[in-house]
């Protein structure tokens, strides 16, 4: 399988009054076609508007894209003029939204929201984009579709509008799809019926997925790889497996440790990560996890690691590595 | 789990109804029909024990604590604390009854008032009930702070300074400043980052320890409660469908919609997501306005049969202090 996307040295910032806020420091990361990719991390981790930076919608001012390259087909989207970036917006790249209450349109019919990219993009007319339309909301498993397509989204549920928004995302056959914490408004019943439709579907479509959540959980049954991301680094990257299996990072190790699992034995405390997690204004000059590392040596507040590869196919951003290794299997 | 007996249960609650009308008309409102949030509670809360309440939004959980704590009056049944009604009291009474039994909100961000100091914030309830005031007041509000894990010397700053995490420590500190016996926490932790989460539930376990504290801990996040609780009570559209001990619920569900709540929780494993079994349930949660007839749970029932559309199952013991309302069980 060919390389789809490839991101190199992607940094965005914001310049605020307060100060320029370093949201993504430097992410690298490639995705081939086909694959399922999570972005796994805290909120203000960077993870949202590095994807935001790809798709060229973070606003600007205050935002700016510093640095990097996005390859996509053979062309920089970083670079391309504004009339090129919209030929991909929704039409090889989707993206599917957290929160399905405020990303429809409340005036405008699921009808008139579905066709508009495909009357943009494929050039079709009204009625077929009509009759595509209502195959897609099918295809989302959306009941009495041809009875629903002229209903506004407030006449929908949470987990109904949700699937208006992968129908719409899925309308063009994207290659790649940006999904942005999709399930985290949703309960725990429709969240298990939303990823089992992005499950089926990409078995069908092939599309590529970007999954971004801070669930650990969901993205297990999920993904092929997985980056980890920190105050605007991506500090591990492995397979899904590898990941879960062999964390190396004293953050995710962090992270595992501090959820309670239900299908383990209970456990009388939690560990949690103490602390918080660094200003963005005023980045620390070291590892950005310094403060919050268990592992933390002088090296860590002077020098920030780059990433490099821990075991097959598995990078790792920090110095002691090996040790969390060794600590770990004790 | 002791055996339940009358003396160590701290809240009795019985037939709790609590429904919302909905009124139509711009002068004259009429009212044509109720959300029926609550409809028939019947469980206690044992002295220390927490008690988890768990189910999807809109089931009710919220309106029960509420309605439990009187900050909604309920519109039928009784709710026994201290061997009071809460329900048939009034006026200065009740208010002297607000001391004893607290609550904790969801989102830090919006339950502290953003123009009073930490110090005026968690020292309110202290004034109101006239629990002390000016020096010790000041010298109780820094002790509190203390105990929540802040740095004392925060009395004079204001929310919007604080993360969260910190914010939601604030308010932990304000419900534990007049030494209450039952704190309804009310998703406490759910506003949170993962990695701040686990701080606030450990400050939660070790100050029920140290103050003996009885929790009612409303959360949808199964993990979570199963963690924190030892018993817990599944709400679906306004009833409680199952209440048992923790390990009971995990390991013997016996309500199909416990169930497929179950496995429907994502496990952050890939070798145990890829050989679980999933239980989707069909369609969305029906609206408590007109609930269905018979098993409210009905329309999204693997097993449904025909007497669960007719009947509404019965909420009983079967055995072991297994509290379930199937018609199939």
């Amino acid at each position: 399988m060919g390389t789809l996307l490839e991101v190199k040295d992607l940094r965005t910032e914001f310049h605020t009054q307060d100060g320029v806020v370093h949201a993504v420091n430097g992410v690298s990361f490639h995705l081939d076609e086909g694959e399922t990719l999570g972005l796994v991390g805290e909120s203000g981790c960077g993870k949202s508007v590095s994807m935001l930076s790809v798709m060229r919608l973070i606003p600007m001012p205050p935002g700016k894209i510093a640095s990097g390259q996005v390859m996509f087909q053979g062309r920089d989207l970083v670079k391309v003029d504004d009339e090129e970036i919209r030929s991909v917006r929704g039409n090889k790249i989707a993206m599917v939204f957290q929160d399905p209450m405020t990303s429809l349109n409340p005036v405008l019919t699921i009808n008139t929201q579905i066709s508009e990219a495909l009357e943009l993009h494929l050039g079709m007319t009204k009625e077929q984009a009509r009759k595509r339309a209502i195959e897609l909301l099918k295809m989302v498993g959306i009941p009495e579709a041809e009875g629903r397509i002229d209903d506004y989204p407030h006449q929908f549920s949470g987990g109904m509008r949700q699937r208006v928004m992968i129908a719409m995302a899925l309308s063009c056959s994207p290659q790649l799809l940006i999904a942005d914490e999709p399930t985290t408004a949703l309960d725990v019943t429709i969240q298990a019926q939303i990823i089992d439709i992005v499950k089926r579907l990409k078995r069908e479509l092939g599309m590529a997925i970007i999954w971004i959540t801070h669930d650990l959980g969901v993205i297990a049954g999920l993904a092929d790889r997985i980056n980890v991301m920190y105050a605007g680094f991506v500090i591990e990257s492995a397979s899904n497996k590898e990941l879960f299996g062999n964390p190396l990072h004293p953050y995710t190790l962090g992270l595992l440790g501090s959820i309670p699992r239900l299908d383990a034995a209970l456990k009388s405390k939690l560990t949690p990560i103490e602390g918080l997690p660094p200003d963005l204004i005023e980045m620390p000059k070291g590892c950005p996890f310094y403060d919050r590392c268990r592992y933390r040596t002088e090296k860590c507040a002077n020098e920030n690691p780059a990433l490099e590869l821990g075991a097959v196919r598995h990078w790792v951003a920090c110095w002691h590595w090996q040790d969390v290794r060794k600590l770990r299997k004790q | 789990m002791a055996d339940p007996k009358p003396e160590q249960s701290l809240v009795q609650v019985k037939g709790l109804k609590k429904y919302f009308p909905i009124t139509q008309g711009i002068i004259l409102q009429r009212k044509v029909a109720d959300v029926k949030a609550v409809d028939g509670l019947d469980f206690e809360i044992r002295r220390g024990e927490t008690l988890g309440l768990v189910g999807e939004s809109g089931c009710g959980k919220s309106t029960t604590g509420r309605a439990i704590l009187q900050l909604y009056r309920p519109t039928a049944g009784d709710v026994f604390f201290k061997g009071k009604d809460l329900c048939k009291l009034q006026g200065e009474e009740l208010r002297k009854m607000r001391r004893h039994m607290q609550m904790i909100f969801q989102d830090p961000y919006a339950s502290l008032n953003p123009r009073m100091t930490v110090g005026d914030i968690i020292g309110e309830p202290l004034e109101v009930h006239n629990i002390s005031k000016g020096k010790e007041k000041k010298e109780r509000v820094q002790e509190l702070l203390q105990i929540v894990g802040l740095n004392p010397y925060f009395v004079n700053r204001y929310p919007h300074e604080f993360s969260g995490g910190q914010r939601q420590r604030i308010g932990v500190a304000r419900s534990l400043a007049v030494n209450p016996d039952f704190i309804v926490c009310d998703e406490p932790i759910s506003a949170l980052d993962v990695s701040i989460q686990a701080q606030i539930i450990n400050l939660l376990e070790e100050l029920q320890q140290k103050f003996h504290l009885t929790y009612l801990f409303i959360a949808h996040d199964l993990s979570v409660v199963r963690h924190i609780s030892d018993r817990i009570a599944v709400m679906y559209l306004g009833k409680i469908v199952e209440l048992t001990d923790r390990n009971a619920l995990y390991k013997t569900p016996l309500h199909p919609y416990t169930k497929a709540l179950l496995s429907a929780v994502p496990i952050p494993d890939p070798v145990v997501e890829e050989k679980r079994e999933r239980i989707i349930l069909v369609g969305d949660v029906p609206s408590p306005v007109r609930p269905p007839s018979g098993c409210h749970f009905h329309t999204r029932c693997p097993i449904v049969m025909d007497i669960c559309k007719k009947d509404d199952p019965a909420f009983r013991d079967v055995g072991a202090d297994h509290w379930v309302a199937c018609h199939a069980v």
